[in-house]
């Protein structure tokens, strides 16, 4: 009996120290990919990298063109992918209880959600990018609009779920119409979710590399015209930190932590808005 | 009673109402419609690889540019092997951390840590990527794969998984990358799940006297298990799917080799470094065919999950 | 238990009793599950009805077959009649939001829009009538008043619905409902999840209310129904039980099954 119980309590203790250690596992990563950025990237990260645009190997420069560039693409993509997200998502959680639509646009989305990113831009590739037989901008944020979409569907659709019906019946009791109600009632209550659903969409969109290599491609030169192939950061960070050359790859970790603190940053936002708000309901 | 309900904004309403429903209806079914367009495009688009290859693609270990020959066998296993050990390696620890998030960790410290693994997921691909290859990789040559070839290296049967030369890039280390990769998507679900077990189911099996193992392993892994196939099975499609880590690591072979330390390729780290440079119509159409393979093996395992999940949320009679 | 004699006026009360809404022959679905057996009863005018019973017996969901809410839901449908001022709300044709502006509907738990008290009460009453800032100034005060909700939210109308305490937020969604001046005033256990102070007071305003007001109000509690009602129903597992004056309801009940029932040796 007390061997038992004694064989019972060293397989607890074993268990929660590998637990432990699993928890430890996990923060190590963490620190260390961080540690790494911070001491490649923090000595490459000069007033230059504001100011210049990327440099031919060999001589100096800095990311500005990226940084726009990616600052637009991803502005477009999100300015396309938000509303068509909402609205997809608002019918699937206020409409879909009826019909064929609804279940087979959820498993979709799914698709979509774990479809690989860089299908997402061979398809840009195929439909867009033959099509008018040039890289461009504009391709970049289409890409980046599909990687939205399903995430916007997602959070909508399920922070319209955790709206109270009763609220629906309330406004409906009134004498509403249906896109009253959803408009000014339950869009508004599940506000602050959706808001954080679309900065994490932008945190996830701002990291992509995989769907602009077909389709925004690089370029090494100011570009404003969104027709154009376009700088990015993250195809920049690929393409110097493939390369041999040291000031590229320089420039690459300077890159690497300026994207890295960004999509942190957003991360950590929607978090601490989304608590504040649900808080304060 | 005044009569002020006025038909004309009852009309509007009902015309706002029609426009309203369809708007969104329309978006819902061009969610539908973006999925067709994917499959179509891809499936045009590696038209002349299907006619030139047939099925012959999926078993075929050539990869040569220059006489146009292409075969898919190499980034298939590629794509496979290393989610299958970054699977291995991010279950266990998965499971460890959303243990000591739910039971173990001190209370203010629950939070801080949860954010601090979440954030793990939002580091951008390619940062994992070039640290893999610019920390990582040297170390593990250097310390971890003399090693391995050592002692596991000269074992029977997994001993040639094992042993190769220590170059840092490799398959081997594409499937660790990729785990610390997907261990935060499983550890969140896994925690999610774990915290919406009823305290009165745990406090009655502590009740019994049962340990704290005992109560994570026997009640509430059992009680939430379509919940962690499903953290898992989205994990998997996160692994399957990885491009910018693994193009940095993976050494980017088209050669067939058994050991995990050698150089090797998957799909999606073909598709980022060989598509914009493919000549010739073949070539990109292979390419393109890869795409479609690679979507197709994340569809079967979503739908998988998705019928595992029904079925046994079906027998349950409970869903999570 | 048919429409013609609970009408019957032999009580003495100072106003004449008129029917304003007539139930015949209504049965209720949930998918295949009969949940309303064959009702008939009336609803009086100007009056308070109490739908009593267990849970489960189908008192609330007659009150959400006056303004058709079960239409919001998939599998769930009525059958027979509901006259309201002789048409009849069952009907197809019937528009369902013009309805739903002469009903209006109370919930078990408050339910402020997530917007300020001001637009709270003028959101219902700008979705038919356009009025101007002075003329919505006025109705959002009256709704207030109406609802004694005035003297503690006149100074804070900008503020969310949200920040007031729970018997508050009740009685702004009264003063909400009653704002679009209703014909019907639907309450559905309107104090179950207030204190009994919050409760006192409600139950004062739908004295006063029936002034104006047609009041259908569902209770679990018995006093409360006693204290505030003209007429109690008393239904259990979907049918109709017993209807009548609701002192003879409670002090001389016709049936066994109501009698048990309210001297509590039973549920």
């Amino acid at each position: 009996m007390l061997n038992l119980y004694t064989r019972r309590r060293i397989v607890n203790a074993i268990g929660l120290v590998i637990s432990m250690l699993a928890m430890a596992f996990g923060l190590f990563w963490l620190c260390w990919i961080l540690w790494t950025l911070l001491e490649h990237g923090l000595p490459a990260l000069t007033p230059l990298v504001f100011s210049q645009m990327t440099p031919p190997p060999g001589s100096s420069g800095g990311l500005l063109n990226a940084i726009v560039g990616s600052l637009a693409m991803t502005l477009v993509g999100t300015l396309i992918g938000t509303p068509i997200g909402i609205l997809a998502g608002t019918y699937l959680a206020e409409f879909g209880q009826r019909g064929w639509l609804a279940p087979i646009t959820r498993f979709i989305n799914d698709v979509l959600l774990s479809a690989p990113s860089i299908v997402i831009g061979l398809f840009v590739y195929e439909i867009y990018v033959i099509r008018v037989k040039h890289f461009s901008g504009w391709a970049g944020a289409l890409a980046l609009s599909i990687i939205v979409i399903p995430i916007v569907i997602r959070t909508t659709e399920n922070m319209l779920r955790l709206v109270p019906t009763t609220l629906r019946e309330a406004a409906a009791a009134l004498g509403a119409p249906q896109w009253k109600i959803i408009n000014f009632i339950t869009l508004r209550a599940a506000r602050a979710g959706i808001i954080t659903g679309v900065m994490l969409a932008i945190a996830r969109i701002s990291g992509e590399t995989a769907p602009l290599l077909f389709t925004a491609l690089n370029n090494q030169f100011w570009s404003s015209d969104m027709d154009q192939p376009m700088a990015n950061l993250p195809v920049v960070i690929f393409q110097f930190a493939m390369s041999p050359y040291e000031d590229w790859q320089k420039l690459a970790w300077a890159g690497a932590l300026l994207i890295t603190l960004s999509v942190l940053t957003l991360n950590i936002l929607a978090r601490v808005l989304f608590r504040q708000k649900s808080a304060s309901h | 009673m005044p009569t002020f309900l006025r038909e004309a904004s009852l009309k509007r309403h009902t015309v706002l109402d029609l426009l309203f429903r369809n708007l969104t209806r329309v978006s819902a079914f061009g969610v539908l419609a973006l999925l067709m367009a994917i499959l179509a495009s891809l499936v045009v688009g590696s038209m002349p690889a299907i006619r030139a290859f047939g099925f012959g693609f999926l078993t075929s270990s050539d990869w040569d540019p220059v006489s146009e020959q292409f075969g898919a066998l190499i980034p298939i296993v590629g794509t496979l092997v290393t989610s299958a050990i970054a699977l291995t390696i991010a279950i266990p620890v998965s499971f460890g951390i959303a243990l000591f998030l739910t039971e173990l960790s001190p209370r203010v410290l629950r939070r801080p840590l949860g954010i601090a693994i979440e954030l793990l997921a939002g580091i951008p691909s390619i940062i994992y990527g070039m640290w893999g290859l610019f920390v990582f990789a040297p170390l593990f040559a250097d310390h971890v794969e003399p090693w391995l070839n050592d002692h596991i290296g000269t074992m029977p049967y997994i001993g040639p998984f094992f042993s190769g030369p220590p170059m840092g890039i490799g398959v081997l280390t594409a499937g660790i990358i990729l785990a610390i990769m997907v261990i935060p998507f499983i550890a969140s679900v896994m925690r999610d799940v774990f915290e919406v077990v009823p305290t009165l189911l745990k406090e009655s099996a502590y009740g019994l006297g049962a340990t704290t193992w005992e109560v994570m392993w026997r009640v509430v892994l059992p009680y939430t298990r379509i919940g962690v196939v499903g953290g898992i099975m989205l994990g998997l499609g996160r692994a399957l799917g990885e491009t910018m880590a693994i193009t940095f690591v993976i050494g980017n072979s088209h050669e067939l080799s058994k050991s995990l330390l050698m150089p090797g390729n998957s799909i999606a780290s073909a598709l980022a470094n060989e598509f914009t440079e493919a000549y010739g119509e073949l070539y990109t159409a292979a390419l393109i065919e890869l795409g479609l393979i690679l979507f197709f093996i994340t569809f079967v395992v979503l739908s998988l999950a998705r019928y595992m999940l029904f079925k046994l949320g079906k027998r349950e009679g409970q869903a999570t | 238990m048919n429409a013609e004699n609970i009408a019957n006026p032999q009580i003495i009360t100072q106003k004449t009793i008129v029917p304003k809404i007539i139930v015949r022959d209504l049965n209720f679905y949930y998918g295949d599950f009969c949940a309303l057996k064959d009702i008939n009863l009336s609803i009086a005018e100007k009056m308070v009805t109490a739908f009593i019973g267990p849970s489960g017996c189908g008192k609330s969901t007659l009150l959400r077959t006056f303004n058709r809410m079960y239409q919001l839901y998939p599998k769930q449908k009525a059958t027979g009649e509901i006259l309201m001022d002789g048409a009849n709300i069952l009907d197809k044709a019937q528009d369902l939001n013009m309805l739903r502006a002469k009903i209006g509907m109370v919930f078990q738990k408050p339910t402020p829009f997530p917007m300020s008290i001001y637009d709270n009460i003028a959101f219902g009453v700008k979705l038919y009538e356009s009025l101007s800032k002075n003329d919505m100034d006025e109705r959002v005060e009256w709704a207030l008043r109406k609802a004694a909700l005035w003297t503690e939210a006149k100074d804070k109308l900008k503020q969310s619905g949200t920040s007031l305490s729970g018997g508050q937020q009740q009685r702004l969604c009264i003063a909400r409902a009653i704002a679009v001046k209703p014909q019907v005033l639907l309450l559905d256990e309107p104090t179950s999840a207030l204190d009994p102070i919050s409760t006192a007071h409600i139950e004062k305003l739908i004295d006063e209310l029936k002034e104006d007001f047609t009041i259908v109000i569902v209770t679990h509690n018995m006093q409360q129904a006693a204290r505030v009602s003209d007429y109690t129903a008393y239904m259990y597992l979907g049918d109709l039980i017993e209807f009548g004056d609701t002192s003879m309801v409670f002090t001389n009940p016709k049936r066994k099954e109501t009698e048990d029932y309210i001297t509590g040796r039973f549920g």
